[in-house]
Order: structure tokens, then sequence, then C-alpha cells
């Protein structure tokens, strides 16, 4: 695997150790409510940061940490998030899968993202020509009607919509092949979308791979990329009911036996800032938020 | 009757229960096989006993719901999963202008023996997407019952009543009611059923009357726990099964003979069950009523996920004591 900048490495090493702390702090018990975490995902996100602009929308999902984290570097604002504390991106009220800060969304029920995205993507192609709507959604995903009539109008219209797909084999509990029939390359191609499929770990080459072809997307012409990536983890905590034997291939393992001293250094440095970071955010006080509702007959404020 | 087990298995062994005794019923839903059973365990052990029927699905609540809609069609019986009820929305064309028109719309009565179950409440930290109670929203569709998951029915019979009905069902199920026991209540009070609803009581003269579905149970009677002991005030809670349509006639004497009613629901404030029920309340006790309805149920609000924020929008049993009080001091 190519080296990277130690930029790039701490990044990815601060989502997985991000992620790493939440499990961690929900054994203890001192989180509440469910999470989804990115590990083995995390290079996705990075490999594209360099490639979307901060004019770009982009569209997250319920397992987005990584998403967000790659976008925004704020694991603060994040934790708080989903520990209900002070300074919380969405005042504790999204929790860990409904962010919104930004031209950064996310949403929990799958399937939600896609046509939104369409819409947004039809506004930049107006307004902001060169810009792009960028969707995350999971192989699982592709079970949705949405998914299909967003993919239509987005292809009709030539609109600027990039949709990457985290394609882990797996929905929840439930194997890719229990659950989709056919390919994703074959459903993008119904729709006359270009599709590529991308099995590197390596994020040069997978930047080198990319960097044309998102710049085919700020031109009108939608596209579908699909990582062969790994879950590593459970789908949220405690659920993996896999075999112990399924193969989960992870790029850190990978990348670590080519670059050992990096990755100790740079690990070591991720996951302090972590644990200086969660023993910060614990300390804050709860994140403060009044609904805004009206008072029809029946609701006894607090 | 066992009273030792809890709400969520007394509903896996009606479902293996039914399956077992009718090879027509096919159960559909996501994540449903072994050994995961669903994301609430309610479905466990189905689908190794009954491959063929016991269908993991795509995530597809649409056509989900229209599969077993056309089932159903075809003769057999359908149960639907969704995994969290929120994901009603996305089955709600096929639920409400598909299954439920087609029982009459074709001018002749055509069977439809589906239920849909769906898991809903919040108190658990799931956030505004995953957590809400979205009943309200079905209410008053021609061809339509909503039943509620209560610990004083049990499952296998409200499940043999929802398929007779031969027309689609809804069956909300609290998801905290899942871990609680089957027929237990609190010492200070003892239950009954009158017709189809549970009538759970102090032993003497009443102050008040609760109603509200058997999701929201356990709060109630902790509600009439504490305006006994610290307020002295009586009352009796009342939970149906059936929640729409409701009849409420078995219910009337005991409802014309206390100082207040009140109905405790979990959905969102506004356009609920509740204000349907008061409104029908209203007409036939009138005269007998000595103040009018009060309704108590979560904010009109999202539900946020932070539990200190979540406990603040949706109904706790402290807000039932207030509505209580606040509205027999009114
Ligand atoms: C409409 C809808 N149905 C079901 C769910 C519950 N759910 C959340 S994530 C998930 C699996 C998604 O699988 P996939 O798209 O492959 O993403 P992954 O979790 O593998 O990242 C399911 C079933 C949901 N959130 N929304
Ligand atoms: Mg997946």
């Amino acid at each position: 695997m190519n080296r990277l900048a130690d930029e790039d490495l701490a990044l990815l090493l601060l989502i997985r150790s991000f992620e790493r702390k939440l499990l961690a702090l929900f054994e203890r018990g001192e989180l509440n409510g469910t999470t989804h975490t990115c590990l083995g995902q995390e290079y996705v996100p990075v490999s594209l940061r360099p490639l979307l602009r901060d004019g770009d929308w982009v569209f997250s999902n319920h397992r987005g940490h990584g998403h967000y984290l790659a976008r925004f570097e704020d694991p603060e604002g994040l934790l708080a998030e989903i520990m209900g504390r002070k300074g919380a991106v969405c005042d504790g009220v999204g929790g860990s899968q409904h962010l919104h800060r930004d031209r950064y969304l996310s949403t929990g029920v799958q399937g939600q993202s896609l046509p939104v995205a369409t819409g947004v993507a039809l506004h930049l192609k107006r307004r902001e020509p060169g810009g792009l709507a960028c969707v995350y959604i999971g192989d699982g995903t592709w079970g949705e009607g949405a998914v299909y009539e967003a993919l239509n109008m987005a292809q009709l219209w030539r609109l600027p919509l990039l949709v990457v797909v985290e394609h882990n084999g797996i929905a929840q509990s439930t194997p890719t092949e229990l659950q989709m029939a056919g390919t994703i390359a074959g459903r993008a191609a119904a729709f006359g979308i270009e599709h590529t499929r991308v099995t590197s770990l390596d994020i040069s080459e997978i930047r080198r791979h990319l960097a044309p072809l998102v710049e085919t997307v700020r031109g009108g012409a939608p596209l579908v990329v699909e990582f062969a990536t790994h879950r590593l983890g459970p789908h949220s905590k405690g659920d993996d009911t896999r075999p112990p034997d399924v193969v989960r291939s992870d790029w850190y393992a990978a990348y670590q036996a080519e670059h050992p001293d990096q990755s100790a250094r740079l690990e070591a440095a991720a996951r302090a800032r972590v644990d200086a970071i969660a023993e910060e955010v614990a300390a804050r006080p709860p994140a403060a938020w009044t609904p805004a509702a009206g008072s029809p007959a029946g609701w006894m404020p607090a | 009757m066992d009273a030792r087990v809890r709400v969520g298995e007394n509903l896996n062994q009606a479902l293996h229960g039914l399956l077992g005794d009718d090879p027509g019923v096919y159960v559909l839903g996501e994540d449903l096989l072994d050994p995961y059973g669903g994301a609430f365990k309610i479905t466990r052990g189905l689908s190794t006993r009954f491959p063929d029927r016991v269908l993991t699905t795509p995530l597809s609540e649409g056509a989900i719901v229209g599969a077993a809609s056309g089932l159903a069609l075809a003769g057999e019986k359908a149960i639907v999963e969704m995994m969290f009820g929120d994901f009603a929305g996305l089955a709600f064309d096929q639920i409400v202008n598909f299954a439920a028109k087609s029982v009459s719309m074709y001018g002749r009565r055509v069977p439809m023996p589906l239920v849909i179950r769906c898991p809903s409440g919040g108190n658990r930290g799931y956030g505004p997407t995953h957590s809400q109670n979205l009943q309200k929203h079905f209410i008053g569709v021609p061809g339509l019952s909503l039943f509620e998951m209560s610990p004083f029915h049990d499952n296998r019979a409200v499940l043999d009543r929802m398929l007779a009905l031969e027309e689609p069902c809804l069956l909300f199920e609290d998801k905290v009611l899942y871990t609680r026991r089957m027929y237990e209540v609190d010492e200070l009070f003892s239950w009954d059923l009158v017709e189809d609803v549970a009538v759970v009581r102090f032993d003497g003269d009443l102050d008040y009357a609760l109603i509200a579905p058997g999701g929201v149970a356990h709060r109630a009677i902790a509600a009439m726990r504490t305006l006994l002991l610290s307020h002295d005030l009586a009352g009796a809670l009342l939970v149906p099964s059936r929640l729409y349509p409701f009849d409420p006639a078995a219910v009337l004497p005991l409802l014309g003979q206390v100082g207040l009613v009140c109905v405790a629901e979990d959905g969102s404030a506004g356009g609920t069950w509740g204000s349907h029920l008061a409104a029908d309340l209203h007409t036939r006790l009138w005269g007998s009523l000595r103040r009018p309805i009060r309704l108590v149920s979560s904010a009109d609000s999202v539900i946020p996920t932070a539990a200190h924020l979540e406990r603040d929008v949706v109904l706790q049993d402290s807000t039932i004591c207030r509505a209580v009080l606040e509205a027999l001091d009114g």
C-alpha cells in the first residue's frame, strides 16, 4: 500500500479511535440509545475528501460518523451530539444518525436521502454549476424504491449526483445474497448511469481513479461509485450474528503491516486525542433545547 | 396464564403457535432470520421452524406490505413486521390506499387477513425517526383497524382476532413493553377484563379514570400509585386492545361514575386517538360527566435523541399525574 500523508492517516485513525471509543462507552453504560460504527470503512470518506469541495452537499446515513469527521474534523461536536452534551452539533436532538451542519445532512430512514439529494443537485446545476450532491448509501438501501425513482430523475435531468455505495456485503444481519437480486452495476446500467467499482484499499490509488470521474459528475453526469468494503464491527452494538470465520478485510491491518512506525505513532496520538475529548465532553453540562411546539390539547409543558 | 412470561416472549410464542396451527400464515419482515430473529427478537425461532413461511425481506417496506396484501388476496394470511413502526410511513399507500380500501372498493367484500406489526414509542434514545407512535395517522381509515399490544391481552388471542376480521390491522407494540411481564400489576390494584377492555382499579370509590393503550399502561399505573399514596386519589385504568374502531359501551357505566376521565397516549399531541375518543365520550356521557375529558400525550414535537431531552417530550408517569391533578383542581 502506498504510504499516506500523515494528515490522511491521522484522520483515518481519528475516525477509528472515535468509533472504538463509542463502543467502549456503550459497554460501560455511558451512552444511551444506539449507534452504528464505520469500523473498516473509514477510508471511503477519507478517499473522497480532497475530491469534494466546500460548496458540495453531502448526504449521509445511519453509519455516518466517518462521513461527518472526514468533512468537518469535529469529534468534539459529534461526541457531544451522541452524548447529549453542550456543544452538540444538533443540540442533542438528532443524535448519531440525524445530523445537519452547513451542507451536510444525515437521516435515519433508508432511501430518504437520494430523492432529496436529487433536488439539491437540480438546484446546484442551475445556481452553482460545478457543484455536486454526494450521497452515501449502503448495499441494503438498494431495496428501497425511492432509490430508483431518484436515479431515474437524476439521469433524465442530467444532474450532478454522486452516489457512493458502501457495499459491505451485509445489511444489519442480512447478507447481500438474501436481499439483492442482480448487481448494483446492473441497476445503474438500467438507467444508463455510469458505475465504477472500487476494490482497492489504497487511498492514493482510489483518488487517482475517482478524480476524473468526479469531474464528470460536476458536468451533469450522475455517477454510482461502489466501494467493495467491510464492516468490521457489529451493525449497532452487540448484534453481530455473523459466523466468526466470515472474511473481514481491514485496510488498517494491511497498512499497519507495511508502515508500522507511522501507524504506531499516529494511532497513539489519535487514541490519546479521543480519550481526552471523551473526558472533556463527558464533563460538559447537558445539551439544552426547547421544542418549538404549539400547544394542542394534551400537551403538558414540562 | 403464565404470569412470569415477558410480553415480548408472549408475542413470540403467539407467532409460533399461529404458524404451527395454521399452514396459511406467513410472516414477512426485515432481518427476521435466526439467529438474529428480528431487531427486537420477536420472531426468534420462527424461521428455523417454518422456513417456507417466514421470509426475511430486502429493505422495502412498501413492497413488503404490498406482497403481504397479495398473499391475503390469494387466500393466505400475512403478518408483517415493520422493523420500526416509524417506517410504516413508507408503506402508507399500500396500507391506506390498497389493503384497507380493497376490502370494500370492488363492490363486494374482499377478505384481507393482514396484520402489520409496528414496534413503536420512545424512552429508548433511538431518536426522531425511530421512536414515534404513528397511530394517529391511521385513525379513521375505512376498513383499517388499530390494535395495541398490552400486558393484559394475550397476544395469541389478539392475533387470532385480527386475522378473523379479514381486514388489515395495525398492531402497535410499545418497545419498552417487550421486556415487561405479562399480567403484572402494582399490589395496590387489581385487574379484570370487561369484554375487550382491561380494567386495572383501586378497590373502592373512584375519583378518576384513565383510558390508555397498552404501551402506556405501566406509566399510567405508576401515576395511579402516586395519586393514591401522595394525593389520596383513587383511580381506574382502562386498556382496550382494539383502539379503533372502539366501542366503549361496556365501560360507560364506570366512566359515568367518576369525577374525571383522562385519556393518556404516547403519540405527539394534536389530532390524536385521544381527541377522537374524547369527542365520542363527550357525546355518550353528556349529562353524567362532571368535567371535560382531559387529554394527555407526548409533546407536539419531534422526539429528541438525548435522554434528558427525550424525557421532557415523551409522555411519562409524572405527566399523567400532573394532568389528573390539574384537571381535578380546575
Ligand atoms: C426505511 C428503513 N428501513 C429499515 C431501517 C433499519 N435499518 C437501519 S440500517 C439497516 C441496514 C442498512 O444496510 P445497508 O444499506 O447495507 O447499510 P450498512 O448498515 O451495511 O452500512 C436497516 C435495515 C431503516 N433505518 N430505514
Ligand atoms: Mg451494507
